[in-house]
């Protein structure tokens, strides 16, 4: 598992980083931690000319909450973990971050790479849905920005262009109460499944939900029906049924070692059920 | 003795002999990163090789074009079959006496076969070459099912075989058959069936797996062309073999080959064969005349290195109305792959399977196996075994489970009242071997009251009644397994590998200030020899084991031995080391006895020395004996100090224990969680407690690995679905259980020091333990056999086919 040989960049702004990009075209590739790439790269199934590594892009980094939360593409899982702050205003963060791999590809992996890669295994892209967040993407022709829930096509088809660098993330700082969920085989396994969930509530019943699944089809999958259904309830047994039964509707999975379909789907709806409650019990 | 001497018990604490929980020497290198592995070798002027591989499981070859690969600037050659035909090298001998392509002749028959081996003078440009060779190939029909290979219409697998139907283990009765191995009495056990009280049938399947080591196989080849010597490094489980091996393959004289294996980073049975990639190795550097490397990346490994298990057993067994075991019939499917490459002495094909009445008195036995090739690749080998007794035990401590179910009772009072009595040892059992010693009443009641099974049982009567009243969606398991095992190959009357006897051997000098330099026949791939071996000589000498050098590996300095595997080491090398330092002892004590001026027999042994029998105060320490064997001349003495011992054992060795898991399954998600481990082992003498720990829990989690997720599947296609660490399951430190360790301890009474070996137990009987836990589980709703791995969802389907979801 040797990759093939490519030109090594390393840009200090971002403007070089795309000038690079738009130079060599699709033979360029923008590099974060590299622990999607990399291992793709290994495997020859991504031959990249020319490797642009953000790493010395101090524009790409840094976290800043006010009203709604900013988080840099180059910030690692592992700086999501431990920066106190943005556990407090986003509990959910930490909660899926702590999921994802293990410690030493967290202090390398970011948080940018995880959702731009497209991977539907990626555990970030369905968070960043239930948060509803944006992507703000800049490319020669300026910066522009795209909502996490319209972001992804199919596995590995995002509508950023090959041209533009995702700078960083934005999103509401949430309200009531979070859940993330997640199913793996083991430690480093990606989700069999994984539920992300918001749920606000007052008086004992739910105003708002959001839920995203991940892993579960080609793209991860905001599930408005499967949140408008908890809405004005009291988050029982019933609500959380036909959740369930509308989250089913929108997922598509397909089967590999992890199990069938029958499997993931009845898997897809405790998980989902399992945050539902555990969400409802912190709103 | 004087004053100042130390007593007895001092002294030999001292020493760090048998029973001391001695620290691994090895350590202090390898937990900081300073081990020496095969990759760590560097050499000047080394070059380096790797394959292009077959993407089908079954085609032929048209062509292969290699001009784009040669034009990689740093390629020196690429090398095909035809290249290696004229010296003969373009197939191999197998080690269960069939033969396998080094590459590809002609056609293919499995995903990851070698087709060319690519040199060139980096690492880098080699993997670009690889790439570049463009191979023509035709498809060819795959079978990957063996039940469907020895169908009528099969596909023809290996055509080189056409019209032959006799093979090296007796007749072949199909065209994709291999052998058939019949031990015991099949008419009298048939006719036991017939007229038993009752009989539980079932198939048992223990599925393909891989030894998966840390460190994948490799070699650095270097021939010389000055002097003719070759020289090769290698990750090599038994590097005499390799080196006889080498020589008959290539006509060079043993004299001029020297084999080495450096550290070795784990081998479980995959660094016993010799593969493709060491032949060509070697070949490439007598071309080139240039050292050259080869190592496997992951994918490799698990794709075509030797893979383990893939027995279908169909098992029936016979007892009488209150449980008493009348018989038992296994009838066994043997997937070997395309090749049969497994490592098992000459005339055992199904190796040592015919253990499989386990720790139980059954008059009478019959066990048929057939190998069968299909599209898969060959292998076989004895992962973290003695030769297909993780088989063996996970079938007889399946059948026992699906008896009781049948019989409705209690399964370990079931083993209690078959259990070999300790009064019946030694003990000759129904497929004809001779277990040595043991007590498998104490080892079995020991284990219950630890884990409180009464206890046990009363839980998970309630969580039951909790479940089915809708309290809870966690169902309890209790895995019980008791195991018996057969390692230490073996009598050199009916063991051997490719005509070695598997005897093994220690050489031991005594330098002249008293320390010692040990050589043994065996190599340690991570259990700690130099550890264990310098503490029974310590016993045996009175040296230090401090002092006492343990050196392996290198066939140019170690005496001829058959290497490491099947849990032999301490049987054979170990009991070999202890008669080495006998001899070594019998000559102290002249020496002892010319000092102190006393006849031989007026001396006694004491720990460190020799003392005057009933003169305390006179005495001559192993040092002073040392010393004086090389700086006086004593007369009717040669000089010097040394002694070499090769051992043939007069029996196998039969360690046992007794195994007990607890899990907890939640019955939506397939997820099992072990509560805990409970491992009792009897491995007779223990030479050093925390190694035998240390074994168990390594043991125990590649049984975990193995009962819980651990496989290698193939698609239709004959696609390997796990050929990656993503998909293949090593549990991590998160997921390993915790183990509660305890040992009873009945030595081996034909073993010098009773040592009966313990690095397999923890394998063999932990398989069983985990997953008999999760037949358990569900045992009231009416589940007989579902196979492995226990992974979530095939447990989640279990709960689904028994209409436990709503
Ligand atoms: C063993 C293992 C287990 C793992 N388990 C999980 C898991 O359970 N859950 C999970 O979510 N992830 C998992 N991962 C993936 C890990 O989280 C990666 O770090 C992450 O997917 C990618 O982040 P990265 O910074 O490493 O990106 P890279 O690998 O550098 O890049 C990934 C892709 O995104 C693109 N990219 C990166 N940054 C940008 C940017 N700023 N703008 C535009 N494009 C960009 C790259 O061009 C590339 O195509 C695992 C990885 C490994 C090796």
């Amino acid at each position: 598992m040797i990759p093939a040989a490519f030109e090594y960049h390393r840009p200090k702004a971002v403007a070089d980083a795309i000038s690079l990009l738009t130079q060599h075209g699709d033979d360029a590739r923008a590099m974060a931690g590299g622990h999607s790439l990399i291992p793709m790269m290994k495997l020859r199934m991504a031959h990249i000319g020319h490797l642009v590594d953000l790493q010395d892009i101090a524009d790409l980094k840094g976290v800043t909450i006010g009203a709604s939360i900013r988080i840099g593409a180059l910030t690692t899982q592992a700086e999501l973990i431990n920066n106190t702050a943005l556990t407090t205003a986003a509990p959910i963060l930490k909660e899926a971050a702590l999921q994802i791999a293990d410690p030493q590809i967290r202090n390398v992996g970011t948080v940018g790479g995880n959702v731009a890669n497209g991977d539907p295994g990626n555990d970030m892209p369905g968070l960043m849905q239930c948060l509803d967040a944006t992507y703000t993407l800049t490319g020669p022709r300026g910066s522009r920005d795209v909502r996490a829930r319209d972001f992804y096509q199919s596995a590995y088809f995002t509508s950023r262009k090959d041209d533009e660098l995702l700078v960083a993330i934005t999103f509401a700082k949430p309200v009531g109460g979070y859940a993330y969920e997640k199913q793996k085989r083991k430690i480093g396994d990606y989700a069999t499944a994984a539920a992300a969930v918001q749920i606000a509530a007052s008086g004992g019943r739910v105003t708002a939900a959001s839920i995203a699944m991940t892993n579960l089809s080609d793209t991860p999958v905001y599930s408005a029906a499967a949140g408008a259904a908890l809405v004005g309830t009291a988050c029982d047994a019933a609500a959380i049924k036909s959740a369930v039964t509308a989250m089913l509707l929108d997922i598509n999975p397909a089967s590999d070692n992890r199990g069938p379909v029958e499997f993931k789907r009845h898997l897809a709806g405790v998980i989902l059920g399992r945050a539902i409650a555990r969400a409802f019990s912190r709103a | 003795m004087n004053d100042l001497t130390p007593d007895q018990t001092a002294r030999a604490t001292a020493l760090k002999g048998m029973g001391s929980s001695r620290k691994r020497v090895e350590d202090a290198r390898f937990t900081q990163g300073k081990g020496n592995y095969v990759d760590d070798i560097k050499m000047t002027g080394m070059i380096y090789g790797d394959f292009v591989r077959s993407q089908y499981a079954h085609a032929r070859i048209k062509g292969v074009d290699t001009a784009a690969a040669l034009a990689v600037p740093g390629i020196i050659a690429v090398l095909q079959a035809a290249d290696l035909a004229p010296l003969g090298l373009h197939w191999m001998p197998t080690l269960a006496g069939d033969k396998q392509m080094v590459l590809a002749d002609g056609k293919v028959l499995f995903q990851g076969q070698e087709i060319a081996f690519v040199v060139g003078e980096t690492r880098a440009a080699v993997a670009d070459a690889c790439e570049l060779v463009v191979v023509d190939y035709e498809e060819l029909p795959v079978v990957v099912d063996p039940f469907k290979a020895m169908a009528a219409g099969a596909p023809v697998l290996r055509e080189d075989l056409a019209g032959q139907t006799k093979g090296p283990h007796g007749d072949r009765i199909h065209h994709n058959h291999i052998f058939r191995w019949e031990v015991g009495d099949k008419p009298a056990t048939e006719a036991v069936l017939a007229g038993a009280d009752v009989v539980a049938e079932e198939m048992v399947y223990y599925h393909r797996t891989h030894p998966c080591p840390l460190e994948t196989c490799g070699c650095v080849a270097s021939m010389d062309k000055i002097n003719g010597k070759l020289t090769m490094w290698g990750t090599f489980q038994a590097p005499h073999v390799v080196r006889t091996v080498a020589s008959l393959l290539s006509g060079i004289p043993e004299s001029s080959i020297r084999i080495v294996s450096p550290d070795i980073g784990g081998g479980f049975g995959n660094k016993v064969g010799v593969y493709p990639g060491y032949v060509c190795a070697i070949v490439a550097s007598i071309v080139t005349g240039r050292p050259v490397k080869w190592i496997e990346d992951r994918m490799d490994n698990l794709m075509a290195t030797a893979f383990a298990r893939d027995y279908w057993m169909h098992g029936k067994i016979a007892a009488t109305a209150e449980g008493k075991i009348t018989g038992l019939w296994c009838h066994t499917t043997a997937d070997h792959g395309a090749f049969d490459a497994c490592a098992d002495p000459t005339k055992f094909p199904a190796g040592f399977m015919s253990i499989c009445t386990g720790s139980y008195d059954i008059p009478v036995a019959y066990l048929g196996v057939d190998g069968v090739y299909t599209n898969k690749a060959p292998g076989g080998v004895a992962y973290r075994c003695s030769f297909r007794v993780t088989e063996a035990a996970y079938f007889i401590e399946r059948m026992i489970e699906i008896l009781a179910i049948k019989l409705n009772m209690d399964a370990a009072e079931l083993r209690r009242i078959n259990f070999i009595r300790k009064d019946q040892f030694p003990y000759q059992s129904a497929l004809g071997w001779e277990y040595d010693s043991g007590d498998y009443h104490t080892a079995w009641d020991k284990a219950l009251k630890a884990v409180n099974y009464t206890g046990l049982r009363a839980e998970q009567a309630t969580r039951l009644a909790d479940f089915k009243a809708g309290k809870t969606r966690s169902l309890m398991g209790i895995g019980l397994c008791h195991f018996t095992e057969i390692v230490g190959a073996g009598p050199v009357k009916n063991c051997d590998i490719l005509g070695m006897g598997m005897f093994d051997s220690c050489e031991i000098r005594i330098h002249p200030t008293g320390s010692a330099l040990a050589r043994l026949g065996t190599i340690s791939q991570g259990q700690g020899h130099a550890t264990t071996f310098a503490q029974i000589l310590a016993t045996e000498t009175g040296i230090p084991a401090d002092q006492i050098t343990i050196e392996e590996g290198d066939t140019d300095t170690a005496p001829y031995g058959l290497g490491t595997y099947g849990s032999r080491s301490t049987p054979v090398a170990g009991a070999a080391t202890a008669l080495a330092g006998r001899k070594i002892r019998a000559k102290a004590q002249m020496i002892a006895a010319y000092l102190l001026e006393v006849h031989d027999n007026d001396l006694e042994w004491d720990v460190d020395r020799f003392v005057v029998k009933g003169v305390p105060e006179r005495f001559k320490t192993m040092k002073e004996c040392a010393y004086a064997a090389y700086n006086q001349a004593i007369p009717g003495l040669e000089p010097g100090l040394e002694a070499v011992s090769y051992y043939d054992p007069p029996n196998m060795t039969y360690p046992f224990g007794a195994y007990i898991c607890v899990m907890d399954i939640d019955v939506d998600t397939g997820v099992a969680d072990i509560r805990s481990f409970y491992a009792l082992d009897d491995c007779g003498t223990r030479i050093n407690p925390m190694i035998i720990e240390g074994q168990v829990h390594g043991g125990a989690t590649e049984a975990y690995a193995i009962a819980m997720g651990q496989e290698v599947a193939y698609d239709e296609m004959g696609n390997c679905m796990n050929s990656t660490l993503m998909d293949f399951f090593l549990p991590t430190a998160w997921e390993t259980p915790h183990y509660t360790t305890d040992h009873t301890e009945t030595p081996s009474p034909h073993h010098p020091i009773g040592a009966k070996g313990v690095g397999e137990s923890p394998n063999v009987g932990g398989v069983p333990a985990f997953s008999n836990a999760v037949h358990d589980a569900f045992r009231s709703f009416g589940l007989t056999q579902s196979h492995m791995p226990h992974d979530h969802w095939r447990i989640w389907r279990i709960a689904n086919q028994l209409g436990l979801h709503e």
